[in-house]
């Protein structure tokens, strides 16, 4: 079966909400819209306090070419525009709705009719994703339109759905592909007629073989479409992991999947692309994963955007008591919250709860050369290396050692046995190399 | 021949023809260096800080030589005592600079910030704040991970533990700049010592809105401008609710001082 050849780890699944149904949210009373949701710049509000909002309306357009536009996640009166801290505790601008009924824009198709056919060339289904403001949605939040919009003389050939869903406890995906199966693959159709690709291919990572046996069914009726099973290993989700696990291709050190011809888009994010496509309806609400151990209710819910991340942890059941770290994506990448009010986002794919047992610390031992992390490592750098170096504030020597292709997937942490912080430095030694390489350029 | 006169005679001749090669070469690629560059770095203290711009003493002394702006050079370590010993040498002036000291921006002592969340990781401010705002409401304020400390080569910062913040031995700070490159807030600002090496500035950066900032912290500038009205020298100014003084401009009356509502000016005693 394949995977990926360099580094890898093999994490525990604790996939606790599998085949939970997707469930509902309740609406909150008051629903926060970040205007920072997405890499890139920060999107500009287009209505103003005291006005009415239909769910679905554009209240925040692109603010750049690396931008996507924000809709409102609910109906209501916006009530400010005001900080607000994120994930991080840095407070950034927001939307304040206060939540009245749920009246939808009237151009959003609502009800479950599946829509098969889609006349549009590429340039318009580009244009329509742009205008949903749909995002990578597998937590990093990139533009999908920008994506979608090779630069000249690039050709892709092949557009690549990742399934993977390598982090543990993360579930969302799996689940989609489970009811939304149909949808996906004409989402995936879809992608493939924008960026002119005959071959499309769904990868799975093979614990999940009733995602892929579904999919491998209904994909008989969509030509060009491909289901390849994956071996399970950590950070298969990774781009360009994906990208060689799937069709062999290397992406040289620096460069974007274009380069091999190919384009990744999460699974989720194609479902976003059907719905938005088919459907007019613009991406402001998604799946998120609520679980963890102590989690009395895990599960799959349906969130709109801009909800409060203490609504959605009573919905699973409120927060547990023995409760220590709350963190919101996955064990590997996610990040731990300064608090519950923070509001879901576009790039939010779960909500994880580790009881005080879980996140107890090693304490932090000198380096003894074993090279766990170097084996570990998917990018095939020295992370150890990387450490003695930021130390030392070595930033010519980091770029030589291609510090930039780390991918922050935490494999190195997660391995070393003196259980040093190696992916902290690292994320400091990527911003203060990315930093030189700005000014010099400049 | 006798054996061990052969080996003597052979050894001496590849010696000699060596040693002339080597003699050739040294002739051939002399660099000639200014003697003074050499008097200069046993002049200077020689901590090797990089507090007066360039890398390393030996470096500094170069530029010494070399420089046509002699008066803008300064070790801040040695202070002005050194930079005579240094113009001396040279044969040059020194006009004498104003001493200075390290100030850290911030009172967000224990007592005046509550913790809202606990910070499990590496003891380290760089990798605190690359990861989130900090262990209180005040994204802004100092950490308390003592990267300053360790970045001090003077022994002149240390850690408060009752405080939570590190704190300037006045005798010790040679204001060489180690710490405002350390820390990651930005919280140091290298001071003027006023008369009698007294001086008042702003001990907050919190560049919230007045209410968001005093929920967070006791000791926070809320930016209500009463201190920029009470000014008679002009040397206050208030930009994103936070008020800077100017210490050039300051002339230590203390008035700001008193109207303050949140105790966010900070003075420091005059001996």
């Amino acid at each position: 079966m394949r995977t990926f050849s360099i580094g890898g780890i093999h994490p525990p699944g604790y996939k606790l909400s599998a085949g939970k149904p997707i469930q509902r949210a309740a609406l909150p009373k008051q629903s926060v819209v970040l205007l920072n949701q997405q890499i890139g710049a920060l999107a500009v509000p287009v209505v103003a306090k005291g006005d009415e909002v239909k769910t679905g309306q554009l209240i925040a357009k692109s603010g750049g070419f690396v931008s996507a536009n924000i809709h409102a996640p609910v109906s209501g009166k916006i009530s400010k525009i005001d900080l607000i801290p994120d994930t991080g505790g840095y407070k950034h601008k927001a939307i304040f709705i206060d939540v009245v009924d749920d009246v939808w824009v009237d151009t959003i198709d609502r009800s479950d009719v599946l829509i098969k056919d889609c006349n549009l060339d590429a340039t318009a289904i580009v244009a329509k994703i742009a205008e949903a403001g749909i995002v990578g949605m597998g937590g990093a939040a990139f533009p999908t339109q920008v994506k979608l919009t090779p630069p000249h003389g690039k050709k892709v050939d092949v557009l690549i759905v990742n399934a993977v869903e390598c982090e543990p406890y993360l579930t969302s995906d799996h689940q989609l592909m489970m009811e939304k199966g149909e949808e996906i693959l004409i989402g995936t159709t879809i992608l493939m007629k924008a960026i002119q690709a005959k071959r499309g291919v769904i990868g799975i990572e093979n614990n999940k073989p009733d995602a892929i046996a579904h999919l491998k069914k209904l994909s008989a009726q969509y030509p060009g479409i491909e289901i390849i099973p994956l071996k399970v290993q950590y950070p298969q989700g990774g781009e360009k992991q994906l990208i060689e696990a799937i069709i062999g291709r290397q992406v040289p050190s620096g460069a974007f999947p274009i380069e091999v011809g190919a384009i990744v888009q999460n699974v989720a994010t194609v479902f976003a692309v059907y719905e938005a496509v088919q459907k007019n309806k613009p991406l402001f609400e998604r799946i998120i994963t609520v679980t963890g151990k102590s989690v009395s209710r895990p599960g799959n819910y349906l969130t709109r955007i801009g909800t409060p991340l203490s609504d959605l942890m009573h919905e699973a059941g409120g927060l547990p008591e023995d409760a220590a770290k709350v963190i919101g994506g996955g064990p590997m990448m996610g990040k731990a919250l300064v608090n519950l009010s923070v509001p879901v986002t576009k790039g939010c794919s779960g909500l994880l709860v580790l009881t005080e047992k879980e996140t107890l610390r090693n304490e932090i031992k000198n380096c003894i050369r074993c090279t766990k992390c170097v084996r570990a490592c998917p990018m095939g750098l020295e992370p150890y290396l990387f450490m003695t170096l930021i130390e030392h504030e070595e930033w010519g020597k980091l770029e030589k050692e291609r510090i930039m292709d780390c991918i922050e997937c935490g494999c190195c942490t997660y391995s070393c046995p003196s259980a040093r912080p190696l992916l902290d430095y690292l994320k400091i030694g990527k911003s203060k190399v990315g930093e030189v390489i700005r000014t010099r350029k400049q | 021949m006798n054996l061990t006169l052969v080996a003597i005679l052979f050894l001496g001749a590849i010696g000699l023809f060596f040693a002339i090669i080597l003699y050739l070469a040294a002739r051939r690629f002399k660099v000639f260096e200014d003697a003074c560059i050499d008097d200069i770095e046993d002049a200077l203290p020689g901590a090797n800080c990089g507090g007066c711009g360039f890398t390393g003493c030996r470096n500094f002394a170069e530029e010494c030589v070399r420089s046509k702006q002699f008066e803008k050079l300064l070790c801040p370590v040695g202070g002005l005592e050194t930079m005579v010993k240094v113009a001396a040498i040279l044969g040059k002036e020194t006009i004498p600079a104003d001493p200075t000291i390290a100030v850290l921006r911030c009172n967000g002592t224990c007592l005046h910030r509550p913790k809202t969340s606990i910070f499990d990781g590496a003891i380290s401010c760089a990798v605190a704040s690359a990861t989130y705002s900090g262990d209180t409401d005040c994204s802004f304020g100092c950490l308390g991970l003592t990267d300053c400390v360790n970045a001090c080569k003077f022994d002149a910062l240390v850690m408060n533990p009752e405080t939570g913040l590190p704190e300037v031995v006045e005798d010790k700070c040679t204001s060489c700049g180690a710490c405002v490159k350390a820390c990651p807030k930005n919280l140091f600002e290298i001071h003027k010592k006023g008369h009698e090496s007294g001086r008042i500035y702003v001990a907050c950066m919190n560049k919230d809105k007045g209410a968001v900032a005093k929920k967070a912290c006791e000791a926070a500038c809320i930016g209500c401008g009463k201190c920029e009205k009470v000014c008679e020298s002009n040397a206050i100014t208030i930009t994103n609710n936070l008020a800077y003084i100017d210490a050039n401009a300051c002339n230590l009356c203390r008035k700001c001082v008193e109207v303050c509502p949140s105790g966010a000016i900070m003075e420091v005693v005059m001996k």
